[in-house]
């Protein structure tokens, strides 16, 4: 964590699929199953071994932004692609 | 104006008009006797200069009021009596925490509780000084004429500016409401003090930062972006519960009034450098203090009179001076014996004639005088 | 992708609120409302009372001011009169807004000063563990309240409403697209604003009430299961509205603002008509 923060900037995981990319900061994540339990495409899952958020099923993720809307600790981020 | 001003007012008139003297350009407060005259005038003026009067749902939420217009820059102030003044305690001390400048006014009256709402008494002088939890410094001023209730004021407004703290002014039913004549100074005449601001923009990184024995210099809000908070904080402005930092930011902000203590003393002293009968009082009971060192010069005896002007912090230095030559220090006032039990740290108990009145009434010089010669 | 960063002292995060606490949700929606209104940051003041919502200001980079509990709303207004360029928010819980600050929420709303208060509504005082607040639910056990609370709890949309507040809305932690319009149309609302956001304490609160809810979601899930739309409770019997509450906006009216009335009152001395 404190190499991350002198970098000025946590790691990022990032998942991708044709609709856009979920970006996780697992360092801000506390595991608090919001994004999990509330995402409708049923895309994330709890890291059993870290306890923190990640993707399981990247492909069914239909880029909506409830769980970064609802993530109260700036830990997962949604970026669409932008249609041409 | 290029000219001064004479008037005859009250009390409360000529403190309102060292507050507009002095700058201030926020009053918030609320209703309470014998203060109400501060806020009725500056609830005229305020407005004709542009300034901000409001008159707040209570005491807590005029002081509170007064903070958040002080960190914008404004000078403020309110004033209130002993039950309001009980109710302003704990913002007291988020001031001298946060060490945001602001002027308390506290016209005392008979107590505690609703006491006597329109007679004079004296017996919040302790609180002044103590009044919030938590270690905190004190500045206390007490007028004893109409002429200090400007003066002092304006001084008030000064001393809170440069030292980043809260001044209270201690007046009484008396000065608040008895008239003398008044030469309000051409603009000019009186140093004005405004508040040292850091030369930052943007974000304000260390706002808390003061070398060693000196107040912090937080720039205004709108100025630079920072935190202020009630929690003990570091040089940043955010909460810290360090031990080592906690230690020394409690102590800095005492220590800052002691480190330049030089520039708040005051003190009135008459007939001192041959005393062996030494009054010592403040506000109305130094007035008729005054009448009974007169009265005894006249038969004779040795009397003078220690004045504090800045009750707090108290001039312990000069008091002992006098106090060692004097056989007898006579401590008239309005309560208790509050100003006695500060006089007692430095001169032996059985030296002490107290002359302590609380039933509504002024202290006079016959009382005075006649408590002395039942004490001989 | 929406940059919070810009908004916050990011050295600051990970903020201190728990596992699942709702704040972080209204911070973001906060932030997202702000950004949203284009203003200044160096015209925004961030005023709070005490109490985990009221750690708010220290997360984000504005001119912040965490004062005494109870008493933000009085320090704002301070702020506002003084500096009426300012755009001035106050965050506070239910406890801080509602108990010891009630007497100047009432009277904010009544004087309608250009303020916008959000009340972080979880129904406890959770910084201090959990004990029982103007707006915990009648019954629930707390750490005040072993037994179960028998105080009925505020209405906080008509509390403010019939105090005299121009714009009330009630939002929860659960229906966030929804909070953001609130909040960002309650910022913009010239006179005083209400938003009652209703959340959830897992740590102090829900714990304690077994038979209600098993962890966090569900107590979002009963957000989810209760909120009545305002439109659609206008079509529902007293009997269907039982244990229910109404979110949207809730009332809007047009009333004199305060700082403008007092400007108003300066220039007129000023120009000789007093």
């Amino acid at each position: 964590m404190e190499e991350e923060r002198e970098k000025g900037q946590p790691k990022e995981e990032i998942f991708e699929n044709a609709k856009g990319s979920l970006h996780i900061i697992p360092a801000r994540c506390k595991g608090c199953r919001i994004c999990i339990e509330f995402c409708p495409a049923h895309v994330l899952t709890l890291d059993r071994k870290r306890l923190v958020v990640t993707v399981s099923a990247m492909e069914k993720c239909i880029v909506c932004g409830l769980c970064e809307l609802r993530c109260p600790d700036f830990a997962i981020f949604v970026e669409k692609k932008t249609e041409k | 104006m290029t000219e001064r001003r004479e008037v005859f007012v009250q009390g409360n008139i000529a403190c309102a008009e060292g507050a507009l003297y002095a700058g201030c350009s926020f009053f918030a407060g609320y209703p309470i006797t014998p203060s109400t005259e501060v806020a009725e005038h500056l609830s005229e003026e305020l407005p004709k200069r542009g300034g901000t009067f409001i008159q707040m749902e209570d005491e807590i939420a005029s002081l509170g009021a007064v903070i958040g217009a002080a960190l914008t820059g404004a000078k403020a102030m309110t004033a209130t009596s002993g039950p309001g003044f009980s109710l302003m305690q704990e913002l007291i001390g988020y001031a001298c925490i946060a060490e945001v400048p602001c002027v308390i006014v506290d016209i005392m009256r008979g107590g505690p509780s609703t006491g006597l709402p329109t007679s004079p008494a004296q017996s919040d002088l302790l609180q002044a000084k103590w009044g919030t939890h938590g270690d905190h410094p004190s500045i206390a001023l007490v007028p004893n004429s109409v002429e200090e209730m400007f003066s002092e004021t304006v001084r008030a407004f000064n001393l809170a500016e440069y030292f980043r703290t809260p001044v209270i002014i201690l007046g009484d039913e008396i000065i608040g409401h008895m008239r003398e004549k008044l030469s309000i100074p051409a603009p000019g005449e009186i140093e004005i003090v405004n508040r040292k601001l850091p030369d930052s923009d943007g974000v304000c990184r260390l706002p808390y930062r003061a070398d060693g024995k000196y107040p912090a210099c937080l720039p205004n809000f709108g100025q630079s972006r920072f935190h202020v908070t009630g929690l003990n904080h570091d040089e940043s402005g955010f909460p810290t519960s360090d031990p080592s930092i906690v230690q020394e930011s409690n102590a800095r902000i005492i220590e800052k009034i002691y480190h330049q203590r030089e520039m708040i003393d005051k003190v009135e002293v008459r007939y001192c450098d041959d005393v062996e009968m030494l009054l010592v009082a403040v506000g109305s009971a130094a007035r008729a203090a005054e009448e009974v060192v007169e009265e005894y010069r006249r038969k004779g005896v040795k009397a003078g009179l220690f004045r504090p002007v800045t009750l707090w912090p108290f001039p312990k230095k000069q008091f002992r001076e006098y106090a060692e030559r004097a056989g007898r220090v006579v401590v008239p006032e309005m309560n208790m014996g509050q100003l006695r039990t500060v006089v007692e740290r430095f001169i032996p108990s059985s030296k002490i004639v107290p002359v302590n009145l609380v039933n509504g009434e002024p202290i006079d010089p016959e009382f005075i005088i006649f408590t002395i010669e039942k004490c001989r | 992708m929406f940059d919070y960063s810009v908004y916050l002292r990011n050295e600051k995060l990970p903020h201190i609120w728990c596992a699942g606490c709702g704040h972080g949700i209204v911070l973001k929606s906060l932030i997202r409302a702000i950004a949203k209104t284009g203003w200044d940051k160096n015209d925004i003041v961030l005023v709070s009372g005490i109490g985990c919502a009221s750690r708010l200001p220290g997360y984000v980079d504005f001119n912040t001011l965490h004062t005494a509990h109870g008493r933000a709303i009085a320090f704002a207004t301070g702020v506002k009169l003084a500096k009426p360029s300012f755009h001035v928010i106050v965050v506070a819980g239910d406890g801080d807004a509602l108990a010891i600050g009630g007497n100047h929420l009432i009277h904010a709303c009544r004087r309608n000063i250009d303020i916008t208060l959000i009340v972080f509504n979880n129904g406890i005082y959770g910084m201090t563990g959990g004990q029982y607040s103007p707006t915990t639910p009648l019954g629930d056990k707390a750490a005040t309240a072993p037994y179960g609370h028998i105080e009925p709890l505020f209405d906080v949309a008509e509390l403010a409403k019939g105090c005299g507040a121009t714009f009330v809305a009630r939002g929860t932690s659960y229906h966030v697209p929804q909070l953001d319009e609130y909040i960002y149309k309650a910022l913009i609302h010239k006179g005083f604003s209400v938003v009652d956001v209703i959340e959830a304490c897992w740590t102090t609160h829900g714990r304690k009430q077994k038979e209600k809810y098993k962890d966090n979601l569900e107590m979002l899930k009963w957000q989810r299961d209760n909120a009545v739309p305002f439109a659609k409770a206008q079509t529902m019997s007293a009997e269907e509205l039982k244990g229910k509450f109404i979110t949207g906006i809730l009332h809007q009216a047009e009333r004199p603002e305060y700082v403008e009335q007092y400007q108003r009152l300066v220039a007129d001395v000023k120009g000789g008509n007093p």
